[in-house]
């Protein structure tokens, strides 16, 4: 049983070793967790624990350290079955991250169901990561993409949703844009999706992390996240299905632990989950995602959520007196979630997280992986700056007061 | 080596390029572009008996990728072309008389590997 813990940005900071760094002789502000958070000491001991006194390869040996990297290995998948509300943890893959979850769809049930003729629909701002697997697999069977548009607030443009449904077989979509912090309304898509007989696919990078996501609840058919985003260690991502879905696929990959019993030229496959998990899977890593769903858990998703809308709210308000900046995205916090992408006149977002840096801020400047979406706003490249639980508001501040010395750099 | 990547010099530079614009009868116009940042540069070669006669740049991207294409100008026009096809980075970082990060060298060096592009189709030398 997980002890439940008041969520207190100056608390939970002293649980992450990094945040005690110092970069350029000031204290480390560290605002780019959508690429990836910083890990709380509990993740770090956990997976130091596991390599220390039961690394063992799982689901093989019958010796007892094999048993028991098994046993926290499969523990580990029924916490993030139960942290998303997976009817079973059957129902939890274990990937590398979400572009391996992504590209296993795409691969296993993309190849089995996706004909020549066939339409596969996407959004403007989706991740590259949701959006190359498709181009891929729609030039090898044929298929066509189209996408839906966004407004200039940031939001998909819905009004056309069912006939722009029409003929579709999957609707590829993320949960929260990585660039725009847009919070897209899932529940009402997959809805309108299944009622044109589509499936429905979630890129959840940015959403598992930072809000309460319960997968039947949204009724998406393929949900997939990173461990890394959210606390946990690089290497280990899940892809979530329906359980009579991924009975239903082909394998993956190929190999050790995917199968039941294997002759010379045809294999059985084993059950779910292991069906789709070829190989040595990435243990301490899984292990490691289980103490981050477990540190999350007990201050509550809801909890982190609005202390990010704090941060946010607090954040757009300083930003929006900054001179010459311009904001992506929508303002108010309830579909925005924590990350805030924004230009400045003259300053181009490279120059600025250089000069910012030596502030000690640590701030992402590019395409943010959507470089569409940058065609789309009509700019290059911008500045991001995103929060998670360990974010104080006087950070902003900070973030502000950087942006303003970088613009007394180059007035 | 100053460690100020933002010195007065390179903010000139960025703020008023040399050789900005474009050449109407340019013998060669060569786009480079760094597709990570965003950075592009476009170059407008005269060329004059086996020497660069004129040139100009268009460009737009961070202070560094932009103030490197303007001070580059300086340094290659009027020279030798076969002179320029090994024109070294080393000289182009020397004029820039900055530290520059692993992160930034793409930005640093995109003005001198399109240069190498224009006069021998493909960049070799480091980069």
């Amino acid at each position: 049983m997980i002890q439940t813990r008041t969520l207190n940005a100056e608390a939970a900071r002293a649980d992450f070793p990094i945040l005690g760094r110092r970069i350029n002789g000031k204290p480390l502000v560290y605002l780019d967790s959508a690429a990836t958070s910083q890990k709380p000491a509990v993740v770090i001991d956990t997976m130091d624990d596991y390599y220390r006194r039961y690394n063992a390869n799982p689901h093989r040996g019958v010796y007892a350290i094999s048993e028991e990297a098994t046993a926290a290995y499969e523990s580990a998948r029924q916490r993030v079955a139960t942290f998303i509300n997976a009817a079973s943890p059957k129902e939890v893959i274990f990937t590398r991250n979400t572009t391996e979850a992504i590209n296993l769809v795409r691969y296993s049930w993309g190849r089995a169901n996706i004909r020549s003729g066939d339409r596969i629909l996407l959004t403007e701002m989706e991740h590259h990561s949701n959006l190359v697997p498709w181009q891929l697999l729609a030039q090898e069977v044929n298929a066509t993409l189209s996408f839906l548009c966004i407004d200039d607030d940031g939001l998909l443009e819905l009004e056309q949703l069912d006939r722009q449904l029409e003929g579709v077989r999957l609707l590829a979509i993320t949960h929260q844009s990585n660039t725009l912090g847009t919070i897209n309304p899932i529940k009402a898509v997959a809805e309108a999706a299944h009622r044109a007989g589509a499936l429905v696919l979630v890129d959840g990078a940015q959403a598992v992390p930072h809000m309460p996501v319960d997968v039947q609840e949204l009724g998406a058919d393929f949900y997939a996240f990173s461990g890394h985003k959210m606390c946990g260690p690089t290497g280990i991502g899940v892809l979530w299905a329906r359980r009579s879905l991924l009975e239903s696929m082909p394998p993956f990959l190929g190999g050790g632990d995917m199968i039941r019993r294997v002759r010379l030229n045809e294999a059985t496959w084993n059950d779910l989950p292991w069906k789709f998990e070829a190989g040595t899977p990435s243990v301490a890593e899984g292990i490691g995602l289980g103490a981050a769903v477990d540190y999350l858990t007990q201050f509550g998703m809801d909890r982190v959520r609005s202390h990010e809308r704090t941060l946010v709210d607090y954040a757009m308000e300083k930003l929006q007196e900054v001179p010459g900046i311009t904001i992506y995205g929508p303002r108010d916090s309830e579909i925005h979630g924590g990350a805030i992408s924004f230009t400045l006149a003259n300053i181009h977002p490279h120059d600025l997280a250089t000069l910012v840096d030596r502030e000690g801020i640590a701030v992402r400047a590019g395409h943010h992986c959507t470089q569409p979406l940058m065609d789309r706003l009509g700019v290059a490249a911008t500045t991001r700056a995103s929060f998670y639980i360990y974010n104080r508001v006087d950070e902003v501040d900070h973030l502000v007061s950087g942006i303003q010395k970088a613009q007394k750099v180059f007035a | 080596m100053s460690d100020d990547l933002y010195r007065e010099q390179i903010l000139e530079h960025y703020k008023n390029p040399h050789h900005f614009g474009e050449l109407p009868d340019a013998d060669i116009t060569q786009e480079g572009d760094n597709p990570l940042c965003g950075d592009v540069i476009t170059f407008y070669l005269k060329l004059d008996d086996g020497r660069l006669g004129d040139v100009r740049f268009r460009g737009r991207g961070c202070a560094i990728s932009q103030a490197s294409a303007s001070m580059l100008t300086d340094l290659i026009v009027g020279k030798p072309l076969q002179e320029l096809k090994t024109f070294p980075t080393k000289d182009l970082l020397e004029e820039l008389g900055i530290q520059i990060s692993p992160a930034r060298m793409k930005c640093a060096t995109l003005s001198v590997n399109t240069l190498r592009v224009a006069l021998n189709g493909d960049a070799p030398e480091e980069d």
